[in-house]
């Protein structure tokens, strides 16, 4: 069986949707239990490949037992083993957390709802271990889909979002599928090692062709990971979506995307392409620089709380590309740290979110007042996600942003590390900010009379229940988990990085 | 009139830049919702064409076989294993090529008779490609809709700027 | 919003453009693209590996089965899309607004020649998806000329007279169905030890030979992606006529 453990990855969450759809029409009850299930076998799988990898290189799983490039396959080294691992705990935890608010917040739409979220989980697996470029753009538009669904089940600010999303969205793959039709009509294949093995054997990277295809795949995943400036649609998506489709879109869509990017730019281009050929590595590095300022200063402007962390996503999304496109093992390094690390983070105060709405039914910042003594556990696994966002030791923030200002420094590019110090500065302010309304109390807003009115209304909070409360907590412990165990997770990393051939072609 | 020729070798790739940029168009600038999403199926037509026009043979017909190929395969196989059986030692050597059998005793190859041109029938590869471009454009198309007549529903209308005036206004 | 557009569509459009004098010509059998190995061996190999003389057939079910499986999964996803957004569940009515519910007397010409087309429209989606392998058409194509015909009944009549051939719960069912048939083969050839939808192991489960297995199974896939975009279809067509309230229909 371990050597269908590629399989299983999404096979799990996929048959668990056709069943949740099948029978959660009847007894709506079993959606949740198989979804949880599902995922738990996922990452199980996803473990297991993971170890596989580690002892025996890089994983191909020919799917219907045709050699490749005539069938497509799964290709899984170390770095996808890795990204799929953190997925699925993702989709593991954000589902644990979903008990209670899908059916407070979708009303008779559980089994529905359900399906779309295994269906999403499926996508962005696949796209994670999938080997071939066309059946990328295949899960891209399923988990794409489906990411629609969740977000427009909100109330109805959130459809507006959605409908911007379906056409930014569709411009975005449309770009990438456009791009694989350029490397196909000048290769003539279709899988990813296949494609770079044409280029190379062709000799047509001097092509303009190529060099069109390499744009159009570069900004229609940007598009889709919502780099500035192509970030518009995602602060208003993610802030008016059910709390569980935030928790579960915010931290993986875009790392997903980012996760694309990579193999991508390593596996079909190639680094000697990308950095070697292409000058353009300082101009991406001042887009990302741009994109970690305009993130985190919109941030600041915020006081819808899941809005405020929308747009940290973006200035996020910002560290990540900058960090590939610094050119330098390190900073490589650092940024598939922060994939990892941010995927928790970005959960975690998600969940914190979506817990403080569920409890207290507002969106805003005040909401927060005085919830230390009323909620301390809570605010206990939010302080972990907080520090890692800011960058404090011994968190998983912290290692990531030391290794990509690491990369900053070895490579020359000063923008970048201070674009990285000022938005940890930013994340600071607007956490002790949090902070500070939560433990010391907000400033009375509009008059006595509401405040008072507002206190006797808060006193009925308390702690969350424990199907919330786990997930929070868990994902704390996992960011320090990461945090710790940095050395060892560095150490998968590096398996990939040294493959990628991006000592070789430094100047 | 030489410029004339090299657009017109090259004419499918003009077309389908024209008409995706119609629907791009159409995408960005319009204000009606529907509209919008008419641009977006003319757009990912577009691309279809595009895909489409890079299978296309000189000379080549659909991808599949002439009935006479299919038909003169199952003919040749009863014909050959008749053959294979009564074959001299000498036979033996040269038909055993064709009619190769795995360790169980099945056939490797279906019909091996038949020899098919490759140029003979255009790439079908894009074609399978394509269909599943046209579905996830349907699929697309379909969600969008949902979500505007969502939007129908709770706003009002499907003009995108009074949407945001309503929003704005606090309703 | 107008200049923005122009500006965008010039600069995509000029991108795109730029690289056209790098492609082959139009209908050029010496492209990468077509005398590559792959296209080669789609079009002389797939009669030899599989038996189906329709090579898009072939190269859709097999070869690229997995994409194809998500391709159906893609249809399924929409129909679930669309009923979570759309979709009104609860049955009172806010009495003012809604358009009000009337008896619609079928007229006599359009019953009639719908009666009389409907059987054959739903005989010829049959014979699409069987003879898929020889001919143009398979699973995608029968699928939406079978849900076709369903929205013909709802248009001709009216979307009550449709429920009664094919109620909610019956086209979910459908769809799910359908698309556990596609990955039931999958399943199989993983259960008798090949990889996932390699149906060459089913020879052991059905009596034919590897690649006869193949052939078959295709047919097998086929039927369940008919099943999925049929009840899909369907699906979209009622709940975006009827504003998801499934009463009223166009």
């Amino acid at each position: 069986m371990i050597e269908q453990a590629p399989a299983l990855i999404l096979l799990f969450p996929f048959f668990a949707s056709i069943i949740v759809a099948l029978a959660g029409i009847r007894v709506p009850g079993v959606s949740f239990p198989l979804t949880v299930i599902s995922m738990f076998a996922s990452v199980l799988s996803s473990v297991a490949v993971l170890v596989r990898v580690m002892n025996d290189g890089v994983i191909r799983y020919k799917l219907g037992g045709w050699e490749p490039p005539m069938g497509i396959e799964f290709r899984i080294d170390a770095l996808g083993a890795l990204v799929a691992t953190a997925v699925s705990a993702v989709g593991l935890l954000a589902a644990i957390y979903s008990k209670r608010q899908v059916p407070a917040e979708t009303g008779d739409r559980v089994s529905q709802y359900y399906t779309l979220y295994l269906l999403l989980m499926t996508g962005l697996l696949g796209m994670v271990i999938t080997g071939d470029a066309f059946n990328l753009f295949v899960l891209i538009e399923v988990s794409a889909l489906t990411s629609y669904a969740l977000i427009a089940m909100g109330p109805r600010r959130a459809s507006l979002a959605a409908y911007k999303y379906v056409i930014m969205g569709t411009i975005g793959a449309s770009f990438y599928l456009l791009g694989v039709g350029y490397l196909y009509i000048k290769t003539g294949s279709l899988n990813m090692v296949d494609i770079h093995e044409q280029l190379i054997a062709r000799g047509i990277f001097d092509s303009t062709a190529i060099l069109v295809a390499f744009i159009l795949i570069t900004v229609g995943v940007w598009i889709k990971m919502a780099f500035f400036p192509l970030h518009a649609w995602l602060p208003n998506s993610y802030a008016y979506a059910p709390t569980t489709s935030s928790a579960v879109l915010g931290p993986l869509v875009t790392k997903v995307m980012i996760y694309v990017m990579i193999r991508l730019t390593f596996t079909v281009f190639g680094a000697d392409y990308t950095f070697g050929q292409l000058e353009w590595s300082e101009v991406v590095v001042w887009m990302s620089v741009a994109a970690i300022l305009v993130g985190s200063i919109s941030a600041l402007a915020q006081t819808d709380l899941r809005k405020m962390l929308a747009y940290l996503i973006i200035a996020e999304v910002g560290y990540m590309v900058g960090g590939v496109w610094l050119a330098d093992d390190i900073g490589l390094i650092g940024s598939i740290y922060h994939i990892i690390a941010d995927a928790f983070m970005t959960l975690c105060v998600f969940l914190f979110a979506g817990i403080i709405f569920a409890k207290t039914g507002k969106r805003d910042l005040n909401a927060l007042d005085g919830l230390f003594t009323k909620m301390p556990l809570t605010m206990v696994g939010f302080l972990v996600g907080a520090f890692s966002l800011i960058g404090i030791p011994p968190t998983a923030g912290f290692f990531s942003k030391w290794y990509l200002i690491q990369g900053g420094i070895a490579s020359g590019n000063w923008e970048y590390v201070i674009a990285l110090l000022v938005s940890s500065l930013i994340n600071a302010v607007l956490f002790f900010r949090i902070i500070e309304i939560a433990y010391f109390g907000a400033k009375p807003a509009e008059g006595h009379g509401d405040h008072h009115h507002a206190e006797s209304h808060d006193s009925k909070i308390s702690e969350a229940p424990l199907s919330m409360l786990f997930p929070l907590l868990a994902t704390a412990a996992l960011l320090l988990a990461i945090g710790l165990y940095n050395k060892d997770i560095v150490a998968i990393i590096a398996e990939f990085v040294s493959l990628s051939n991006l000592g070789a072609i430094l100047p | 009139m030489e410029f004339f020729e090299v657009i017109s070798a090259k004419f499918n790739y003009w077309i389908y830049v024209i008409i995706m940029m119609i629907g791009l168009y159409a995408m960005i600038a319009k204000n009606n919702m529907v509209k919008k999403l008419i641009g977006m199926s003319i757009f990912q037509t577009a691309i279809i064409l595009f895909y489409v026009s890079i299978g296309v043979k000189d000379g080549a017909t659909i991808p599949i076989l002439y009935h006479d190929q299919v038909h003169a395969g199952h003919h040749h196989d009863d014909h050959g294993e008749t053959a294979h059986h009564e074959s001299t030692d000498d036979h033996h050597a040269s038909t055993s090529g064709d009619h190769e059998t795995d360790k169980y005793g099945y056939p490797t190859r279906h019909a091996p008779d038949v020899v098919i041109d490759g140029n003979d029938f255009a790439n079908p590869l894009v074609h399978v490609l394509m269909l599943t471009a046209i579905v996830v454009g349907v699929a697309t198309l379909g969600v969008g809709l949902a979500i505007t007549q969502k939007l129908h529903r709770e706003f009002g209308t499907i003009e995108e700027n009074e949407i945001h005036d309503l929003i704005k206004s606090g309703k | 919003m107008k200049s923005l557009a122009l500006i965008s569509v010039v600069i995509t459009g000029w991108l795109l453009l730029s690289a056209v004098g790098d492609f082959p010509d139009w209908g050029d059998p010496d492209s990468p693209a077509n005398s590559y190995r792959l296209s080669q061996h789609f079009v002389t190999e797939t009669f030899h590996e599989t038996a189906v003389p329709n090579m898009v057939t072939a190269v859709l079910a097999d070869y690229r089965g997995y994409d194809t499986m998500f391709e159906t999964v893609v249809i399924f996803t929409a129909g679930i899309a669309i009923i979570s957004i759309l979709r009104v569940f609860r049955t009172e009515d806010p009495g003012a607004g809604g358009p009000k519910v009337y008896e619609k007397r079928p007229d006599l010409i359009v019953d009639t020649t719908c009666r009389l087309m409907i059987p054959i429209i739903q005989l010829f989606a049959l014979y699409v998806i069987a003879h898929g392998h020889h001919s143009p058409g398979g699973g995608f194509q029968g699928g939406v000329i079978f849900g076709a015909s369903f929205i013909l009944i709802a248009l001709s009549r009216d979307m009550q007279a449709a429920h009664k051939w094919v109620p909610e719960r019956r086209v979910l069912n459908l769809a799910g169905i359908g698309i556990l048939i596609y990955a039931g083969f999958g399943l199989a050839s993983m259960f008798l030890g090949y990889n996932f939808l390699d149906y060459a192991i089913l020879h052991k489960i059905i009596p034919a030979t590897p690649i006869e297995a193949r052939y078959h199974s295709m047919l097998g896939v086929e039927i369940g992606v008919a099943f999925t975009v049929t009840a899909i279809m369907y699906s979209i067509y009622s709940n975006l006529a009827s504003k998801g309230t499934m009463k009223e229909g166009l």
